[in-house]
């Protein structure tokens, strides 16, 4: 098994009175696409935002690369190369589509500082982020501002990246983009923690998975495993993918 | 480039400076209270640009910005009071001299009042509406008597320099140089507010983190320090804005924050929180409706500013440029 | 018995039991005790504050709804009173008249603003209220010719409730039985009876759906029930609760102006007495009223003193200059906001959780 950039151990959230994560074991394997699975209500997104920092542990230990991250602010987190898109995607609707990928680019201060060959890769991953590039973000549609807060996050080279279900409201031909991207992203050595739905992300990216049940991962292994046991997949998702 | 813009809101200002046209009659009495409305609406768009920022960005309300306004009020008192042969002279540039540096200092020492208020009445309320109410309005209460302890609770006159007095003629119309003053400032204000905000780094965080917080912190931007920073500068224009409605009335009481206050809530709601831009165009429409009524039926001033309002909210509930995403 | 006046809302704290029922007497038997006028003016205001504050925690702790136009409801029951006996005459028809008027007047102003408040979100419905107060302020001190402008209005109440009307001739226990102590004792009893009325009605099922709506409207809507209607109806009660208590300001004064009812001042100190007795809480209204009025009418002397002892420095001798007043109390107020959150009442409610049970 090789090592573990991300891990959690019995993560405990509460949100106000809402006791959302019941003890979460999570460990999101170096290099490796784990996806994190569930119904609605899981859990899932919740995980996300206490790694990210936006909700804090009530409880328990989240360790990335070797730190004790648990405790950290957002920004913090974000500064070790973390990336995030959120479930709604985080986009600045009033910001023209340059200006949105200038903000998540901290290395530059000035157009010329964002690397020019990765994002002409980026253009080639997501065309309609180059053909917009001037216009308001707002303007986009849902397919295209998921592209652009995929876009985004990848700007620069990151060491993680966690992703919130980039598939939802997306044509089959632009999801097929999105996996091919997310394939690419994997070759560059990025690790990547995804919550999605769709199972062919699952079927040609993911080397592991974790499903949650109730605030808390009731099964975890390699993808393999769970994508030839059928009725392993019909008692914890309740379809078979 | 905005290919599509929102002229609406923007065309309200000309519709009603035409459409009272009719009720005033006279074209040079007409001349005359519109660019008093537009001096005045400058005026309060100065204090309230801060105000709606410190808002947008990080959803804090303030009901104690009154007691920037008056800080610097009374500031240029004391500064104008020891330039006395400057102000005294009929020289424009001598008067300028004076009151360039009284606005300096009035906008310095509201600035730092405003980083005290921040760190030690505000910040420990982030997020909870009710007690930042609460609180700011006690903040208030005590800035305004801290006032009265040092300037004395009287009303203390701030006359104009002897140059900037008196009228300019266009054809039948007077105005007021003072006034013409105010526009200008009120302009080169909103000019600088406008480039700091579309062609730099840090206005460009302004902008996001108005519209989505959490996501320009997860983009890794420590956005709590640049709220202090805007704190600051709503401060410091709140004070800048004291100077000028000083001058305008041509005197300060300690009360003149809590009564400007009420105005400039009624700016932002009708410009959308937020938003600089609407909080122009609420400004100047808060301003010229003022001197309108003021002109044609006196008793129902602030009522009619509180119409106003009412009307635009049932047509746009969220202010006219509501800010995305809350 | 006392379960059904209480509407089950006992103090559920002992200390908070014995300092309701000291209040009680005291303020019963108020005259006697404490002898001077000085002393029945703060009495009698602290009744007429009982009122106010706990109509307006009915609308901020039980409901969740903050307005600055409360004050407006407050001031026209006064002026009621006042235009009513001003122009009809020291009569009980005057203050029928003025009373009814001032309560249909507050009710379609309150139903008014409670159904805009739904409009719009409850950071700009706080703002709006604000300005719609100081408009309502303005406009009392400029339709002069009905209010008495600035000046504001004197007026004389029935001669049963004035000083010259004597019960008796002969003091009782020092006091004289006169129409004054008549007035004072009507207020008492209407103070009385319209916060036990206000515990019934929080207490009541409208209240616990009042609550549930200041929790989580979303919800409450989600379970079917409809919050317009509950909210402007709280919005109604609590102004026509505040308007009785600007009727018994009116008749105990027999003066009232801007300043008496609807300065903002008045406004703070309701803000005030409410953080510091504890919201959501009616006993709140009670035991932060008493606290709040008495050392305000004390702390003035009491500034003076500390004024005047530091004469040798002039900048602390103004500080604490008894005109000054405003300022400790926004000091204070600031420091119960951070440190006493739930108020007096809720400190000593969570104090009493923590002993053990005999």
């Amino acid at each position: 098994m090789s090592d573990n950039l991300l891990s959690l151990n019995g993560v405990h959230t509460h949100i106000g009175a809402y006791h959302i994560l019941h003890g979460v074991d999570l460990q999101v394997a170096r290099g490796q696409l784990t996806m994190l699975l569930g119904r609605n209500g899981a859990g899932k997104t919740t995980t996300l935002r206490t790694i990210m920092g936006l909700w804090h542990a009530s409880k328990g230990r989240i360790m990335f690369d070797g730190q004790d991250i648990t405790a950290w602010d957002t920004p913090n987190i974000a500064g070790l190369n973390v990336a995030y898109v959120p479930e709604n995607m985080g986009i600045f609707s009033d910001l023209t589509v340059k200006e949105n990928m200038l903000l998540a680019a901290r290395k530059a201060s000035r157009t010329n500082d964002m690397d020019d060959a990765r994002l002409k890769w980026i253009f080639t991953l997501f065309p309609p982020v180059e053909k917009f590039w001037n216009h308001p973000a707002g303007k986009l549609s849902g397919g295209q501002k998921q592209m652009l807060a995929v876009a985004r996050a990848i700007v620069e080279p990151r060491t993680l990246l966690i992703v919130d279900e980039p598939s939802k409201g997306l044509a089959p031909a632009i999801i097929n983009n999105m996996i091919d991207a997310f394939a690419q992203l994997k070759a560059t050595g990025t690790t990547i923690l995804l919550v999605e739905q769709n199972i062919n992300f699952a079927k040609r990216l993911g080397d592991n998975v974790a499903v949650m049940d109730n605030g808390q991962v009731v099964h975890a292994g390699a993808m393999q495993e769970l994508a030839e046991d059928e009725a392993l997949q019909k008692s914890l998702l309740g379809l078979a993918i | 480039m905005n290919l599509d813009f929102d002229w609406k809101p923007l065309a309200l200002v000309p519709v009603l400076a035409l459409g009272v046209l009719p009720f005033i009659g006279s074209p040079s009495t007409w001349l005359t209270l519109t660019v008093a409305g537009l001096a005045m609406g400058m005026i309060i768009f100065i204090i309230a640009s801060g105000l709606t920022l410190v808002f947008g960005l990080m959803d804090v309300l303030n009901f104690g910005h009154g007691v920037f306004i008056a800080l610097g009020a009374f500031v240029a008192t004391t500064v104008l009071g020891l330039m006395g042969d400057w102000t005294g002279s009929p020289d424009l540039w001598r008067n300028l001299v004076a009151i360039f540096p009284a606005m300096l200092v009035a906008m310095a020492v509201s600035g730092a009042l405003g980083l005290a208020f921040e760190r030690f009445i505000v910040r420990p309320v982030y997020g909870q509406h009710l007690k930042q109410i609460l609180i700011t309005m006690g903040g208030m209460i005590i800035g305004e008597e801290l006032i009265k302890v040092i300037w004395g609770p009287a009303q203390i006159a701030l006359p104009l320099p002897e140059g900037l007095r008196g009228a300019v003629l266009m054809g039948d119309a007077a105005i007021e140089k003072y006034r013409l003053l105010a526009v200008v400032v009120g302009m080169i204000v909103f000019a600088v507010l406008a480039w700091v905000l579309s062609r730099t780094k840090i206005g460009l965080l302004i902008r996001a983190g108005v519209q989505d917080r959490e996501m320009v912190e997860s983009l890794g931007y420590r956005i709590k320090r640049l709220f202090v920073g805007v704190f600051v500068v709503g401060s410091a224009l709140a004070g800048l804005g004291g100077v000028m409605w000083g001058l305008y009335q041509q005197n300060v009481t300690p009360q003149m924050g809590a009564q400007v206050n009420v105005l400039i809530f009624i700016v932002i709601i009708i410009g959308g929180l937020g938003s600089t831009g609407g909080a122009l165009i609420g400004a100047l429409l808060v301003g010229l409706m003022a001197n309108y009524t003021g002109f044609l039926v006196p008793k129902v001033a602030l009522f009619s500013n509180i119409a106003l309002m009412v009307l635009i909210l049932l047509w746009r509930p969220q202010g006219v440029y509501p800010v995305a995403n809350r | 018995m006392i379960k059904r006046l209480l509407s089950d809302d006992f103090p559920r704290s002992r200390m908070l039991a014995v300092l309701l029922v000291l209040l009680l007497i005291a303020l019963a038997f108020a005259p006697f005790i404490f002898p001077g006028v000085k002393a029945l003016n703060v009495a009698a205001k602290v009744l007429i504050f009982i009122v106010l504050v706990a109509s307006f925690d009915l609308l901020l702790g039980y409901t969740g709804i903050v307005s600055f136009a409360h004050t407006m409801f407050f001031g026209i029951g006064a002026y009621g009173i006042a235009i009513a006996t001003t122009r009809m005459g020291p009569t009980w028809q005057a203050l029928g008249v003025g009373l009814v008027s001032s309560l249909a007047i507050s009710f379609v102003l309150a139903l008014l603003v409670g159904l805009f408040s739904l409009r719009v979100r409850a950071i700009f419905f706080a703002m709006i209220t604000l300005a719609v107060a100081s408009a309502f302020l303005t406009l009392a001190s400029q339709l002069s010719d009905i209010t008495g402008g600035e000046d504001g209005l004197s007026f004389k109440v029935p001669e049963v409730l004035s000083s010259s009307f004597q019960l008796s001739s002969t003091p009782f226990l020092g006091v004289s039985l006169d129409g004054r102590l008549l007035c004072y004792y009507l207020l008492f009893f209407a103070a009385l009876t319209l916060l036990l009325a206000m515990l019934r009605i929080v207490n009541s099922p409208f209240g616990r759906v009042l609550q549930a709506i200041r929790e989580n409207e979303f919800r409450a809507e989600a379970i079917g029930y409809r919050v317009v209607v509950y909210r402007t109806l709280s919005s109604i009660l609590s102004a026509l609760f505040a308007c009785l208590a600007g009727a018994m300001l009116a008749l105990w004064l027999r003066y009232n102006g801007p300043d008496t009812s609807l300065s903002f001042e008045i406004m703070m100190d309701v803000l005030l007495i409410v953080v510091i007795g504890g919201m959501g809480t009616m006993y709140g209204s009670a035991i932060g009223a008493a606290l709040f009025l008495v050392s305000q009418s004390y702390l003035q002397d009491l500034l003076r003193l500390g004024s005047e002892a530091a004469a040798p420095l002039p900048w602390l001798a103004a500080l604490l200059s008894p005109d000054r007043w405003l300022l400790w109390l926004g000091v204070l107020f600031v420091l119960s906001v951070y440190y006493f959150p739930t108020g007096v009442v809720g400190r000593l409610r969570a104090a009493a959780l923590d002993k053990p049970r005999p």
